[in-house]
């Protein structure tokens, strides 16, 4: 299998929601160095898209291949390639933002080229917050904790939900710096966002939804 | 291998996070002990009436408490987060439900497991009894949370699904408990007890095997 053949392809998704069709006939094709923004008013449907995306949710109708493959087919291999941060990002409030790390890096079966504490170092995160647990922590920098896993975890496709929240001006910049970045690696991102995306020399494509 | 390590971390941070919180740790134990404790207090204190009752009170008391216990198995993850992540690894997901159900186990089997000999003395419970008392709770206790977990699967996207949760379980603890309480009472008039935990043993070892599988189904139904 060719990188170049490597790409996240959808075709015709719908997605309802209690009889409401939230979005229909969503088709687009992602390929390796490229960023998918997906744009919205509230309660469009963003958060149910990405979710699709990642197959938590499965669609009302259409299909999602990876590679050319329907991703229900082979999932365990494209949970492999994948890397959703959320909403809520798994961040367990009780456990100090290394222990966060260490447990996500061994769930998310790292290889190990970078160590947490390198991670939490690149992402910003004060070192005195290292030892606290994340309850202690701003909203802000339990975002940073929960987008550090981007840097442990490997996945060519990250798929991030407002990742930008609670996020201040340097923090917006880290964020769009991993991500300009990641697609020069050749990786894949689908992002929503309310902000405007800085993502100069990258290749952007922008899906509209409602 | 890195599906050892995932395991491994998964069931090394759920007992870390149940003893940052022990209030949660300490609620269904001490229900336990009080509920036991209770009962020669509301009836007639005699030995001979307490002995006989004892297998049936201990463990209705054991089942209600790890009833007690089962919601805290996937809330929290089903609210941070954590149980889709948990969906999205590249790993067997069956595999990742027996590791919180073996960690839910340990940090609420366990403790009542080893609370029961002091409770078996408080309704005079002698001799063998207790042995056989010990082995019951030993093979049922993993058995009622292995249960538990799918039925808590089932109802954590539901904002009040505690009494769905008790309706479902329920009925399936029963034959947990005739088979346990069966086997201590047999030990007391001093007949053979292999019959009931060697059928107590057969459904851990069927519910070990399946359990884990439809746990998993049911959370993705549950995350949809």
């Amino acid at each position: 299998m060719s990188t170049a053949a490597v790409a996240l392809t959808a075709e015709g998704l719908a997605c309802r929601r209690a009889e409401r069709i939230l979005f229909q006939d969503i088709s687009f094709a992602l390929h390796p160095g490229e960023v998918l923004q997906v744009e919205g008013h509230n309660g469009c449907g963003k958060t149910t898209l990405l979710r699709v995306l990642c197959g938590l949710t499965r669609p009302a109708a259409g299909r999602i291949c990876w590679a050319g493959e329907d991703i229900r087919d082979n999932y365990a291999a494209y949970a492999g390639e994948l890397n959703y941060v959320g909403h809520h990002a798994g961040i367990k409030e009780e456990l100090t933002p290394l222990e966060n790390l260490t447990f996500a890096a061994a769930l998310g079966g790292s290889a190990g080229s970078v160590v947490p504490e390198q991670a939490l170092q690149r992402i910003g995160l004060p070192f005195a917050c290292e030892d606290l647990p994340c309850r202690k922590l701003s909203a802000g920098q339990r975002r940073r904790v929960a987008l550090a896993r981007l840097l442990l975890v490997p996945g060519r496709l990250w798929i991030l939900d407002e990742p930008f929240t609670a996020l201040d001006v340097a923090g917006r910049a880290l964020v769009e710096a991993l991500l300009r970045e990641h697609a020069a690696q050749g990786g894949m991102a689908v992002v929503t966002s309310h902000h405007a995306v800085d993502l100069e020399g990258s290749a952007v494509q922008t899906l509209h939804l409602g | 291998m890195s599906l050892a390590r995932a395991w491994g971390a998964l069931l090394r941070r759920d007992v870390m996070l149940a003893l940052r919180q022990r209030g949660q740790l300490a609620n269904p134990l001490l229900f336990f002990v009080m509920v036991v404790a209770l009962f020669p207090l509301g009836m007639n204190p005699d030995p001979v009436l307490l002995r006989s009752i004892a297998p049936g009170v201990i463990w209705v008391g054991a089942l209600l408490a790890a009833m007690l216990a089962l919601e805290s198995m996937f809330r929290s993850d089903f609210d941070d987060g954590a149980l889709e992540q948990m969906l999205l690894t590249p790993y067997p997901l069956p595999l990742l439900v027996l590791a919180k159900v073996t960690a839910h186990w340990l940090v609420t089997g366990v403790p009542l497991l080893l609370v029961a000999p002091l409770l078996a003395l408080l309704l005079n419970l002698e001799g063998e009894a207790v042995v056989i008392l010990l082995a019951s709770l030993a093979l049922g206790t993993p058995l009622l949370s292995l249960i538990g977990a799918i039925g808590v699967a089932l109802t954590v996207g539901l904002r009040r699904g505690g009494v769905l949760l008790s309706l479902l379980v329920l009925p399936l603890y029963v034959p947990v408990l005739i088979f346990a309480a069966g086997a201590v009472g047999n030990a007391q008039a001093g007949m053979a007890v292999t019959g009931q935990l060697a059928f107590l043993g057969a459904l851990l070892a069927l519910a070990v095997a399946l359990a884990p599988l439809a746990t998993a189904a049911a959370l993705r139904i549950s995350l949809d």
